[in-house]
């Protein structure tokens, strides 16, 4: 059975442009008018960050961004009421992306089977290692058909990135550099990552991530990969913006045209 | 030396997934995984390498001024009505067991080729023991230190620049060790290459816990040679150490894990009392969770987020516990006791006035329980008196003068 990520991939091979927003950001109800702007301004894909205490893989921007969530009141269950109901006016897929600890507490099979029944169609857990995934997580996120998507980094080794690859389902989750998010990298340094990336003639899309901010980064990784990811730019223009609508108007005109 | 003793067999030790029963593991982002595996994958090798051995006995030996002594506290065995020795972790050079630890992972890092150095520290006993074999070794050295954790532990931060390291502030959460671990995890991710990471806890992602335990577990060796001639028995009726991630109590125990008569006890941090809303006391206050990759008891919320903890001592304030300690909570083959902020400083001034020793605000909780435990005129009893007070005397001065 498709999802909703399958279908946009079958449909549309490049230039898949995936923004990640902070549930609960830059108020807690936010939550949805933001995605609802992503969808309308021409997202192709939307990441929505489950916010936590601690997020070892975010940079300061991102990390800002949940604890302000926290803050708000954001949590997991809010985060489901919010999402109830929303497949009726949003029909981009949609993933969360969250640190493994809140959903551990959850319950990882409730938690599985809420995306299920909001409409969520894929889930990021960046600290969620591999062998505990298949060893106990797997099913059910089969059962549910909710795509689980896995990390690679230009340090992950080709044997693992097949690995990983198989795993994954959905698309794979390419990040451009080994960094936290929103580091200023310079990109042309990873390009032979990205042929490596094209050579493995992987399963999966894949979307780059970490280092995306504008229209000239989202090209270049689009050259080797079926789309790129943009987190921290996104977060940083919601932050300063005035009002969401023409805030998201402008970030993806910008990179769009 | 027998850091690299097999303990397979051990119901307490880690199994080859890296888990303490339930708890353990290395749930990191795939950006430090080859950073983790490379670490897994040779760990054992070096620490079995004679010339590794060798050399990590002689500066323990001759730079660290082992063995540490183990001191029969007469004045403090007729109070308690039991033979109290003391594991003098506060003799050893810059004042805490924290130096056992850093001697082996330097060593480690100089063998997995790198260049530069990152660690966390709560109370700056650990940045300090970093700083020192940096500076030993010729290293490049990045120390992260919450930014309260900064004020209230100042000596420890003037030397551990004096000693060449670089101090960065944690500013996020309650600026205090947890803050300062992430920090060190952030940059690690950031610097995956050329960096080894020294983390001075028995907690993080396998192989951490398994790795410092065995580096601390000269604690343990020695005190059973140590018993040995004072007693004549290798084995004492307790072990009493201060847990916060709880590395000086793993070498405590190590090899008394599986001489089931001997009882552990881990004192916890209570704070101001475990439920006033400021303690760190996780046995009792937590439920199992993930932090800092690895899957352990944890302080957290009911949704999952990471509660603040608090202790009077910076190295105790701490959300979570190594996950061989929570295998050992939950085995009941340790007992965990909390000890109260009021109840640390009471047992510090004790252990001032009746032996001449300042111990560490640390070490203070472990000394503080000894009041509880039901002892027999005949059970010997070792405290490891983890580091000395010079550190807290800001704290100490204040607190004398109310």
């Amino acid at each position: 059975m498709q999802n909703r990520i399958d279908q946009l991939f079958a449909a549309k091979q490049t230039g898949v442009l995936n923004i990640y927003c902070t549930a609960g950001y830059p108020e807690l109800n936010d939550t949805l008018p933001v995605m609802t702007a992503l969808q309308q301004y021409g997202a192709d894909l939307i990441e929505l960050g489950i916010p936590f205490s601690d997020p070892l893989a975010d940079g300061p921007v991102i990390q800002d961004s949940g604890t302000q969530a926290l803050k708000n009141g954001m949590s997991l269950h809010k985060l489901f009421e919010q999402l109830e109901g929303f497949r009726e006016r949003i029909h981009v897929p949609v993933i969360l992306m969250g640190y493994f600890n809140p959903v551990l507490v959850y319950g990882v099979e409730a938690f599985v089977k809420k995306c299920a029944e909001v409409g969520v169609d894929g889930v990021i857990l960046p600290d969620l290692p591999k062998a505990e995934y298949e060893a106990e997580y797997k099913p059910v996120f089969e059962k549910y058909n909710v795509c689980l998507v896995f990390l690679v980094t230009p340090e992950t080794s080709d044997e693992r990135i097949r690995q990983l690859d198989s795993l994954s389902r959905g698309f794979l989750y390419a990040v451009s550099s080994s960094s936290t998010t929103g580091k200023d990298k310079d990109m042309s340094h990873q390009q032979a990552y990205f042929e490596r990336l094209q050579q493995l003639k992987l399963k999966n899309p894949v979307l780059i991530g970490f280092g995306i901010k504008d229209k000239a980064t989202f090209d270049t990784a689009c050259r080797y990969t079926n789309g790129a990811i943009i987190g921290t730019a996104f977060i940083k223009a919601l932050g300063e913006g005035k009002d969401i609508d023409s805030t998201v108007r402008t970030f993806i005109g910008a990179i769009k045209n | 030396m027998d850091i690299a003793i097999d303990t397979s067999k051990s119901r307490y030790q880690v199994d080859k997934n890296g888990y303490y029963g339930r708890f353990g593991g290395a749930y990191v982002p795939e950006m430090l995984f080859p950073n983790v595996d490379e670490l897994q994958r040779k760990y054992m090798e070096v620490l079995s390498d004679p010339t590794f051995q060798q050399e990590f006995e002689a500066l323990l030996r001759d730079y660290v001024g082992r063995p540490s002594p183990l001191y029969f506290a007469k004045r403090l065995s007729e109070k308690y009505k039991a033979k109290i020795f003391l594991k003098r972790e506060d003799l050893n050079h810059t004042g805490a067991h924290k130096v056992n630890n850093t001697i082996g992972q330097i060593l480690l890092a100089k063998r997995l080729g790198k260049k530069r150095i990152i660690a966390e520290t709560g109370a700056g006993q650990h940045g300090v023991a970093t700083a020192t074999v940096c500076a030993l070794m010729g290293m490049e050295c990045v120390v992260y230190m919450g930014s309260i954790d900064i004020e209230r532990q100042a000596p420890n931060v003037s030397r551990m620049k004096m000693l060449g390291a670089t101090v960065v502030a944690a500013t996020s959460g309650s600026q205090t060790l947890k803050d300062a671990t992430n920090e060190a995890i952030r940059d690690w991710i950031n610097n995956p290459v050329d960096t080894h990471y020294i983390l001075g806890t028995a907690a993080g992602p396998h192989p951490y816990p398994d790795m410092v335990a065995r580096l601390q577990s000269v604690i343990s060796e020695e005190i059973r040679k140590q018993l040995l001639e004072k007693t004549g028995s290798e084995l004492p009726d307790y072990v009493v150490a201060c847990i916060g991630g709880g590395s000086n109590a793993a070498g405590a125990f190590f090899h008394y894990l599986d001489e089931e008569e001997v009882k552990l006890v881990a004192v916890e941090a209570g704070g101001k009392g475990v439920h006033s809303g400021h303690s760190a006391a996780t046995t009792q206050l937590g439920k199992i969770g993930i932090i800092h990759a690895a899957k352990t008891l944890l302080m957290q919320t009911e949704d999952g987020q990471i509660t603040e903890p608090y202790s009077i001592s910076a190295g105790l304030d701490y959300p979570g516990i190594g996950p061989m300690h929570a295998h050992l909570y939950e085995t009941g083959r340790a007992m965990f006791l909390d000890a109260t902020d009021d109840e640390a400083l009471a047992a510090a001034y004790e252990l001032c006035k009746l032996e001449g020793i300042i111990p560490a605000m640390e070490s203070a909780h472990a000394l503080a329980k000894l009041k509880d435990l039901p002892f027999n005129p005949d059970d010997v009893v070792v405290v490891c008196l983890s580091g000395r007070g010079d550190k807290d005397l800001n704290t100490y001065i204040r607190h004398m003068n109310k």
